[in-house]
């Protein structure tokens, strides 16, 4: 125990660190119609996309929070920086990128994971990517893996198609925030009969105190062809409020496959409010595989329309909350084409008073016919101060629909507890190991790297000494 | 080594179960503890072992002299002392094998490590012995396993871990004849002068192939009778009333109210 105690997460904790940078160039603090024109006119922007900045500024001033989940009122939409800009042109090559942005880079371990996984990588580092590469392979195949702003000026028309196709800019507030001030992000583009076999990732990081960040993700998979996408973020710790409001629209097209995978650990000071969806055609399978560990106040409900028919969405997702944590998650499954299906996976878990809630919507349309869903909910307590509560949504408007819902909430009992120690397991290992066995099922859809950094995380979060 | 009960008084939830108990086990002595239900033979394991459930109220328990009655579960562990369950729990999602592994690790000392592939060869053969088939280290810890295999798991546990005193609560319940002749040969080969068990068995079946030196009789919470393989025989043959005559024990104050008797029961 007294190993424990010792541990100073500032210091220790291996994602806890600041790098020094000076930013080339940053907006004003707080959101306005000249700081929208700014970000706009700094990115060299086509007209349309400024026009749909300033709607979606004007949306977002409309809308209101959503009136369920977590109190959002105390975010101050004024003492956010909307935009920073660490150098000015998006590097190509390794060699290329600013020795202080590297360090950052290296104590986050980006080259190794490079050298053995990575297919590309995309790192943004404050707003914008600063690091791109994308290997030969990628190229040959005719896949497009940029980051977002790139792509705008490399592929406009290409981007025109899909932004705001499935995550529309009135959706709800935070999509309209985005909407009017994103940067940054990843552009995926695979085209017809393609097959990726290896997994592309793209790390994310917030490195500048009351900075939100505000990154656009859009992947279109074309007819065949297969995509699975890894987003990494960690973020390091913050005395002072923050958010995230991140929006990703995935096109998955007929007969390909895509699968999305993350897992975020914003520091608890940041408010994650992150507008996921993707569009299904005719037998396209897409997965979310959607971890939250971080984060002060997360919303998140990485949704499917499956619009084509004999389409299928899965999600797969586990939230974590420890102290002063407010997990609000979940999946939408929207059954629109004739014969689809869809599988919710549900794990939460809830330790030392943090709350998790499980949000969840299924609904099998009229057109939806022989529509079949199934939902896992599985809740584990760690101990008495936590809380959490199963809010589904099922709805079926067919008459040859079928929905499965199953939920179970436990506790981590003195018996297992005393069976595990009574091996020779300290109570906190104990309560570890049963916390990492009920989250197996997630982790072991993960890469592997993924799986030990996700490893790594829970044991933090169930010691004594975090928080 | 010796691991000593002195005078020791435990309850639960209010309710006292053991009334003074005084036992002394030596390494490589065999104890077996039987009694009839409800008369605290677990207890005197849990107890041991450092169920929370469990209040000691006075007395103590020794361990080369020293008291463990405030030491943490896993610390009793680390120090030695193994309780093979009665209702092994099931862990979904931790396989048996990182779970021995971790186990072991833990008690190892800071500068050691674990040699992976002895360790590897040493589980494999651990639970081919126990007979427990080939896809026992990645199956979820006690998950699914039938009563048997659960039972034979504790063994490996045991066999794995190397406890200094090992109580083994019921392990031959569930168990067919098959498995209860392999567990009790097993049990039988990890003896060892290091080795202090104790057997807790409600039936001789078990001590037909593990025999005790030292055979306890366990009524209402107190040790009554303390003997040789003999006792067990007897017992077998002619239950526990004898004993409670012979030693004058009227335990009709436990007895619920009842209204009357069944009829039959007073027949047979």
């Amino acid at each position: 125990m007294s190993e424990k105690k010792d541990f100073d997460f500032k210091k220790d904790y291996k994602y806890g660190f600041k790098t020094k940078t000076k930013s080339i160039r940053e907006t004003k603090r707080g959101l306005s119609e000249s700081v929208v024109r700014e970000i706009s006119m700094i990115k060299e922007e086509p007209k349309w996309m400024l026009e749909v900045r300033l709607d979606a500024l004007k949306t977002f001033y409309e809308m209101e929070n959503p009136g369920w989940g977590p109190d959002l009122t105390s975010i101050d939409f004024n003492d956010i920086i909307y935009y920073i800009k660490p150098s000015n042109k998006v590097e190509k090559d390794w060699k290329d990128v600013p020795e202080e942005i590297k360090d950052t880079f290296n104590k986050l371990g980006i080259p190794e994971a490079e050298q053995k996984y990575l297919s590309g990588v995309t790192t943004q580092f404050e707003s914008e990517a600063v690091y791109h590469s994308t290997i030969k392979e990628l190229n040959d195949l005719g896949v497009i893996f940029l980051d977002t702003d790139s792509a705008l000026k490399e592929y406009p028309e290409l981007f025109k198609e899909y932004f705001t196709k499935a995550v529309p800019y009135n959706d709800n507030k935070y999509a309209a925030l985005n909407t009017a001030v994103w940067s940054g992000g990843s552009f995926i583009y695979v085209p017809k009969g393609v097959e990726i076999k290896k997994p592309l990732q793209s790390y994310f990081r917030i490195n500048s105190e009351r900075m939100g960040q505000f990154e656009r993700t859009m992947i279109i998979v074309e007819d065949n062809s297969t995509l699975n996408y890894v987003e990494g973020c960690t973020a390091p710790i913050y005395s002072n409020s923050s958010l995230h409001a991140a929006v990703v629209e995935i096109y998955v097209k007929s007969n390909a496959k895509c699968r999305y995978s993350t897992v975020q650990n914003w520091s608890t000071n940041i408010n994650n409010l992150v507008t996921k969806r993707s569009i299904v055609e005719d037998y396209g399978h897409m997965e979310w595989i959607d971890g939250n560990i971080g984060s002060g106040i997360n919303m998140k409900y990485p949704s499917c329309i499956l619009k084509g028919d004999y389409s299928k969405g899965t999600t797969i997702t586990i939230a974590f909350a420890g102290k002063n944590q407010y997990q609000d998650t979940g999946a939408k499954m929207i059954h629109i084409g004739k014969n689809t299906t869809s599988k919710i996976v549900s794990k939460s878990i809830a330790t030392k008073g943090g709350k998790v809630n499980y949000r969840g919507l299924v609904s099998q349309e009229g057109s939806a016919e022989n529509a079949k869903s199934t939902i896992e909910c599985d809740t584990i307590l760690v101990d008495r101060d936590s809380t959490s509560d199963t809010i589904p949504t099922n709805i079926v408007k067919n008459f040859k629909g079928q929905i499965e819902h199953e939920a179970t909430v436990s506790k981590v009992s003195d018996e297992e507890l005393f069976y595990l120690m009574s091996r020779g397991l300290t109570e906190d290992e104990a309560k570890e190991m049963i916390v990492m066995g009920f989250i197996e099922p997630f982790a072991r859809e993960l890469p592997m790297e993924y799986a030990v950094e996700l490893n790594q995380l829970i044991k933090l979060e169930m010691t004594d000494s975090i928080g | 080594m010796v691991l000593e009960f002195k005078d020791l008084y435990v309850s639960v939830e209010g309710n006292r179960i053991l009334k003074g108990i005084n036992l002394k086990i030596m390494s490589g002595e065999t104890h077996a503890i039987m009694g009839p239900n409800g008369t605290g033979k677990s207890t005197l394991a849990q107890v041991c072992m450092g169920h929370p459930k469990y209040k000691v109220e006075s007395g103590d328990i020794l361990l080369d002299g020293e008291s463990i009655i405030d030491l943490s579960v896993d610390e009793r562990s680390r120090r030695g002392i193994f309780l093979g369950m009665q209702n092994p729990i099931e862990v979904p999602g931790v396989t048996n094998f990182d779970f021995i592994k971790s186990a072991i690790q833990k008690r190892m000392r800071k500068d050691e490590h674990l040699r992976i592939g002895k360790f590897i060869l040493k589980y494999e053969s651990a639970s081919q012995d126990l007979d427990m088939g080939k896809g026992l280290a990645h199956r979820y810890l006690n998950q699914g396993f039938s009563g048997g295999e659960k039972k034979r798991n504790e063994i490996l546990q045991m066999k794995m871990l190397n406890p200094k005193f090992a109580f083994l609560d019921e392990i031959d319940s569930g168990l067919d004849v098959d498995a209860l002749k392999l567990v009790g040969e097993h049990v039988t080969k990890q003896k060892s002068a290091d080795l202090g068990l104790i057997l807790i068995t409600h039936y001789q079946r078990l001590l037909d192939y593990i025999e005790p030196d030292f055979v306890h009789i366990m009524i209402n919470g107190q040790i009554v009778k303390t003997g040789n393989t003999e006792l067990i025989t007897k017992i077998d043959r002619e239950g526990y009333d004898w004993v409670k005559t012979e030693l004058g024990i009227d335990d009709e104050d436990d007895k619920p109210y009842s209204l009357g008797n069944c009829p039959t029961k007073s027949l047979v």
